[in-house]
């Protein structure tokens, strides 16, 4: 790939993850704790809607092969997608889907932050915006991971699971790959490593504040940067891109 | 077992500087934190807001309509409060 | 339209209470009659309050079920901007369910008893939402008439006597525009398409209507409560005033569309200036009211289940939120 292609390729990941992040945060729509809760998940959820839009919009203008937002997002194959697969995972509890944005969002603000200094203009724009939103995530996922942790004991219990069970999907955020070694040499994009170490630190901090503990380093999976995905992918996907493929062509 | 429901909360936003802050609703939320939250994901969707008040609603003092009368006496007795009330001498201006 | 469930015959209703003297009741008439706002802290009749109790957590309710139908199709939405469009629609509708828990709770009950009544079955919710959306072209229709017949309703209750009911519905009314004309376009992008996607339209259009005009409630010589709440202007039009100004404006608006009415009785009434339809099939609102609709069940059983696995997390909050109160005084 040259330059231009890798920092494509690489806008479009960031549509990958702000797209099946988004899609999993919709199937919690009418099944949260409290209405007030209902309002958060929405407002969250269209957030990473109007972020992978964003990325995707962009992607497909830098392509130039004509390619639309909703033909990247509709009708491309499951390899081709290259989100964390961290954010693929179901949603399980309430306590999965806080530590879950937790771990991310701690990753994804860092990411952002890194992005919005980068010499890709366009880029660096939709980090700006996306930032904002973010920290505004984070911060509540974060109110929530202490109120559960230090709530009563099923809650500390059932977070702390949470946390258990995802905490082999982070690594994975941290592994860089071609395209994350031209972003940062070619485009003055993140330092993943220098990013692991204080992703480290804000979890650790977050978490005790949450009076959890932070899991042993175990193995971690991956694949999800070369699309090799974990088996629930195929059904997420197969649920949002059916319509656009039973009808080929016609507008909605 | 019977569950103790989220506090209620009173919110008040000023949409613009200059403008004071205006009721729009209340929000449950567990405490003071959330409530902030509560209210700008509810309140403030389509950016209404620049300025965010939560109280809780057991903490506002009001005053009682039935006691309107006294509290909120006619003015005519107490002409004093009126600009009328004051003569002006002739040459005074803007006043 | 919220006031489905009160109209069933044996919903008495009250008598006056033996309390209320008729000087008072006659005072606050001339409040209403003078079109002054009642506030949380005046005086009103217990009727009054229970009738506002009930048709505005009816309508809370009937906002918070809505979001069931609708969000079925979150996830398979076949356009990103038509994904983002109807989240944010799905997303007013429990805003707009919050605003009218906080207008009831004004009056003295509390959200908790609210929820409860809901969830044992005792409290109502508008019937539409007991139909299965089946296709996107359900989506459309939704919002093209659901939200058209809920418009109608609506924007009188802004004037309705009682203040914090008028103005969460000026708040509500004001986000309302675009789910309506979302509906729409959906409509008009499906019948300018393809063959099959015109007959998902049509399709739509006619498991919709009848439903939709059903929404207004019986008609309103089968409608006892209604002459007190008109009286009381915590109802401002008759159910079949509104039903005919809705059918009257959508007969137009499927003509444009292209589409036909579900009603080979459908005619224009020149003398009248109205469009005279077929009788609605009462034993099916009935049915529907009574809980045997399509989907009554599995509404109930979500958000029960909902409610019943958000359980931990309510009460997490509320522990931390005592060990914070403990720390704090300690």
């Amino acid at each position: 790939m040259t330059s231009d292609q890798q920092l494509t390729a690489y806008t479009l990941r960031l549509g990958d993850n702000a797209l099946v992040l988004g899609q999993r945060m919709l199937e919690l729509v009418a099944a949260s704790p409290e209405l007030e809760e209902e309002l958060a998940n929405a407002n969250l959820a269209l957030d990473y809607i109007g972020q992978a839009r964003l990325y995707y919009s962009y992607a497909a203008e830098r392509e130039g092969q004509g390619r639309s937002e909703d033909d990247l997002a509709f009708l491309r194959h499951e390899h081709e997608f290259r989100n964390l697969l961290l954010l693929e995972q179901p949603n399980g509890h309430f306590g999965d889907t806080i530590v879950r944005q937790v771990l991310f969002d701690t990753f994804y603000q860092l990411q952002l932050a890194a992005l919005l200094e980068c010499n890709d203009e366009r880029l660096a724009e939709i980090a700006a915006r996306a930032a904002k939103e973010v920290r505004y995530h984070l911060r509540h996922a974060e109110r929530w991971l202490v109120r559960l942790g230090d709530g009563t004991a099923e809650s500390h219990g059932r977070a702390q699971q949470s946390l258990d069970h995802l905490w082999r999907y982070t690594g994975e955020m941290f592994v860089a790959d071609e395209l994350d070694a031209a972003m940062l040499t070619n485009f003055d994009g993140p330092d993943l490593e220098l990013m692991e170490g204080e992703w480290r630190r804000a979890v650790a901090a977050i978490v005790s504040e949450a009076t959890l503990e932070l899991p042993d380093a175990g193995s971690m999976a991956g694949g999800g940067k070369q699309g090799i995905h974990t088996e629930h992918f195929g059904f997420l996907i197969a649920e949002m891109q059916h319509l656009p493929r039973s009808f080929p062509g016609e507008r909605w | 077992m019977t569950e103790k429901e989220w506090p209620l909360y009173e919110v008040f936003i000023r949409t613009r500087a200059g403008l004071s802050h205006r009721h729009a609703g209340s929000v449950h939320a567990p405490d003071d934190q959330m409530a902030l939250d509560n209210a700008r994901d509810t309140y403030t969707r389509r950016s209404e807001g620049v300025s965010l008040w939560v109280v809780r609603s057991d903490k506002i003092v009001a005053s009682d309509p039935a006691e309107s009368a006294a509290l909120f006496d006619p003015a005519e007795d107490k002409i004093y409060r009126h600009p009328t009330f004051y003569e002006i001498p002739d040459g005074v201006e803007n006043l | 339209m919220y006031t489905q469930g009160l109209d069933q015959p044996g919903n008495k209703g009250s008598g006056a209470a033996s309390e209320e003297t008729a000087e008072q009741l006659a005072a606050f008439q001339a409040r209403i009659d003078a079109e002054e706002k009642i506030e949380a802290k005046d005086w009103m009749p217990k009727a009054y309050r229970r009738t506002l109790i009930r048709q505005i957590s009816q309508h809370a309710h009937s906002e918070i079920i809505g979001m069931q139908p609708e969000g079925n199709w979150l996830t398979r939405a076949p356009s990103l901007q038509r994904k983002a469009i109807l989240l944010a629609k799905v997303q007013d509708e429990a805003g707009h369910g919050l605003y009218l828990y906080s207008a009831a709770e004004t009056l003295g009950v509390s959200r908790h008893q609210m929820v409860a009544d809901l969830l044992s079955g005792k409290a109502k919710y508008s019937s539409i939402f007991n139909y299965p959306t089946l296709t996107w072209a359900d989506i459309g229709a939704v919002g093209w008439l659901v939200d058209g017949a809920a418009i109608m309703n609506q924007v009188p209750l802004c004037r309705c006597s009682y203040g914090p009911y008028a103005r969460a519905m000026i708040r509500v009314c004001k986000e309302e525009s675009f789910h309506q004309r979302q509906g729409f376009d959906i409509m008009l992008t499906l019948c300018r398409g393809s063959a099959a996607q015109k007959a998902m339209a049509q399709d739509a259009l006619n498991r919709f209507w009848w439903p939709s005009l059903m929404m207004f409630g019986p008609n309103d010589a089968n409608s006892e409560h209604s002459a007190q709440s008109m009286a009381w202007k915590i109802k401002r039009f008759s159910n079949d005033e509104l039903r005919q100004k809705f059918v009257d404006v959508t007969v137009r608006q499927a003509d444009f569309l292209g589409l036909t009415m579900p009603d080979d009785k459908l005619r224009f009434d020149e003398e009248a200036g109205h469009y005279r339809f077929s009788e609605i099939d009462w034993q099916e609102f009935f049915d529907v009211i009574a809980g045997n609709g399509p989907c009554n069940r599995q509404r109930m059983e979500k958000r029960r289940k909902a409610h019943e696995e958000g359980a931990w997390v309510r009460e997490a909050a509320h522990a931390y939120a005592e060990k914070q109160a403990a720390r704090a005084a300690a």
